[in-house]
């Protein structure tokens, strides 16, 4: 490639300063949680490591943090189960309106967050239902579905089917050959879609305002206290958690998946 | 296996009956597979989308603040005609557009540089950096702006032996961090444009006689053009919809909020569904032409 050597450098210094820009507030939040001071002023003159003792001590922190959990684990269970199932019938058979059902599970993450989640909150008013855990539930579980489907599909377009036809020749049931052939060949990837899956509803905030009634999960926990000044310690340091939180399972499920792409191609 | 197989194969219990029963009918197997997530998914958004549009039609009684199920337009005039909801529409849709280009230009040097410069080492490198910070909170990143752009925050600390000082809250510092927020989505697509440009374009170009600068502006952007577009799908779209960073680190209002305080507090379900209407048809307008510029295949 003919770049020459000022275009290099130019580019080496805007690569370079890209991700300083990238990682900078990331590293700011993580120094404020071991601020000594209730302030948020800068320079940081005192440092503590206290706020992490006062958080997992807080009853508020603690409660939301289970919640967002729960609610973490119910929603990617159930994307889990629907998007393998709709991957295997995408991918397995030709039928009509194919090319629909694929444009319709990505809708709830194309479409901009409020839209999904006035929708939601529109229907459950209209039904009756009472906002609560289990309508974010819904409401996460409905833009999880696009992960898992998307590591299962990309998946089983790759594994050879010469395999279960070798089953079935050996005497193996259908039941038996997805037990013991295909399901361990896109177990991985749908371990992958379902750490997206958890790191996803355990940080949604925008659809989660509109279905979680009084519910407090560890976002909306934020989102409340950030202006309180003696809570904003608090808020740094949960904030600090929860990037570590969510940025584990993303790893994983990057290492899990063979190519950085398809981790990106789950997002909203 | 074979020992397991021809076990009960020679029992044929209930289970080897169903398989047997199943395997003979694909249509049936199609529809047990399709029926739980289509249902989920037809039920629980589209027809959640279906109740939205239609209440977007209805309105609220001024006495008892209850929503009175009679179809009329009159939502979508007061969006037209109404001063203040003009200027909060015009104010998302040029924020997002500042934020789509903001984006463009701070990707495009990063993602060249990944794709052709880069050794493959360092290429894997960059591409996690880039990825990690995506998936990591957002709320904690929009948090953290306004801990840096508070009046006594770092920002204002870097600046002020220069005698300048930050944005402070406000438009400039929701574009700074819509720009900041969406950043990945952009440079993903881009790099994966520029990847996809065959070496041999570029050398031919040069053995043709034309400059690194020629190039570049004739063959390697052109091609990458559309990959531009296919990463401005999402920067636009994620500006359009959101509202908790304007809330965050500013005062001003986006469609957003305002749907969102007519949820909530006003309690004007009806008309927070016909505001929500609008994003969703620029986006439908943005992604007709995107597919024109043919992104959806850089998707």
């Amino acid at each position: 490639m003919g770049a020459s050597r000022t275009s290099r450098v130019f580019l080496r210094v805007a690569t370079g300063l890209t991700l300083g820009f990238i990682y900078f507030p990331l590293a700011i939040v993580a120094l404020y949680a071991f601020n000594g001071n209730t302030s948020l002023g800068w320079p940081i003159t005192s440092w503590t490591t206290d706020w992490f003792g006062r958080a997992f001590a807080d009853e508020g922190v603690r409660n939301a943090l289970t919640l967002s959990a729960q609610i973490a684990v119910a929603a990617t269970a159930v994307a889990i189960v629907l998007g393998t199932l709709l991957a295997f019938a995408v991918q397995r058979y030709s039928f009509f309106g194919r090319e629909t059902v694929s444009f319709l599970v990505i809708l709830p993450i194309a479409l901009p967050g409020i839209v999904t989640g006035i929708a939601l909150n529109s229907a459950f008013r209209a039904t009756g239902i009472p906002l609560g855990t289990l309508t974010v539930v819904v409401g996460h579980a409905t833009f999880c579905v696009v992960t898992i489907y998307n590591n299962a599909i990309a998946r089983l377009r790759r594994t050879s089917r010469s395999l279960e036809e070798a089953s079935m020749d050996l005497g193996a049931d259908s039941f038996q050959t997805f037990r013991h052939v295909t399901f361990p060949a896109v177990r991985s990837s749908i371990v992958a879609g379902g750490l997206l899956a958890l790191g996803l509803s355990f940080d949604e905030v925008i659809v989660t305002t509109f279905t979680a009634g009084l519910q407090q999960t560890l976002p909306i926990w934020i989102l409340s206290n950030y202006l309180r000044p003696n809570q904003a310690p608090l808020v740094n340091v949960v904030a600090v958690l929860v990037v570590l939180i969510s940025v584990v399972p993303i790893y994983l499920a990057s290492r899990l998946s063979s190519d950085a792409g398809n981790v990106a191609s789950g997002t909203r | 296996m074979t020992h397991h197989a021809a076990a009960s194969a020679a029992s044929a219990g209930p289970g080897r009956r169903l398989a047997i029963y199943l395997h003979r009918r694909p249509r049936l197997r199609l529809g047990l597979l399709l029926a739980p997530p289509l249902g989920w998914l037809v039920v629980a958004y589209l027809g959640s989308l279906g109740v939205m549009l239609v209440s977007s039609l209805f309105r609220v009684d001024a006495f008892t603040g209850k929503v009175v199920p009679e179809v009329g337009l009159a939502n979508f005039e007061t969006l037209l005609t109404s001063e203040v909801y003009r200027t909060v529409t015009v104010r998302t849709v040029a924020i997002a557009a500042a934020v789509t280009v903001t984006d463009a230009l701070i990707a495009f040097p990063i993602a060249y540089y990944m794709a052709r410069v880069a050794s493959a080492r360092l290429r894997g490198l960059l591409a996690v950096s880039v990825l990690l910070p995506l998936w990591s909170s957002y709320l904690v990143k929009v948090y953290a702006w306004y801990v840096i752009l508070a009046e006594d925050g770092v920002l204002n600390w870097m600046l002020r032996p220069l005698g300048l000082s930050g944005p402070g809250y406000g438009d400039v510092a929701t574009w700074l961090v819509f720009s900041y927020l969406w950043l990945p989505y952009m440079i993903l697509p881009i790099y994966a444009g520029l990847q996809r440009i065959p070496e041999s374009l570029l050398e031919a170009s040069g053995d043709l006689g034309a400059r690194a600068g020629t190039t570049f502006r004739r063959i390697v952007l052109p091609l990458a053009f559309p990959a531009v577009v296919a990463g401005s799908i999402f920067t636009f779209s994620l500006t359009l919809g959101d509202y908790i960073a304007p809330q965050i680190v500013s005062n001003t209002q986006f469609i957003g909020n305002v749907v969102y305080r007519n949820v909530g507090v006003a309690g004007d379900l009806p008309f927070a569904a016909a505001y929500a209407t609008v994003p969703i048809a620029i986006m439908i307008g943005y992604l007709l032409l995107a597919r024109r510029l043919g992104a959806f295949e850089s998707l």
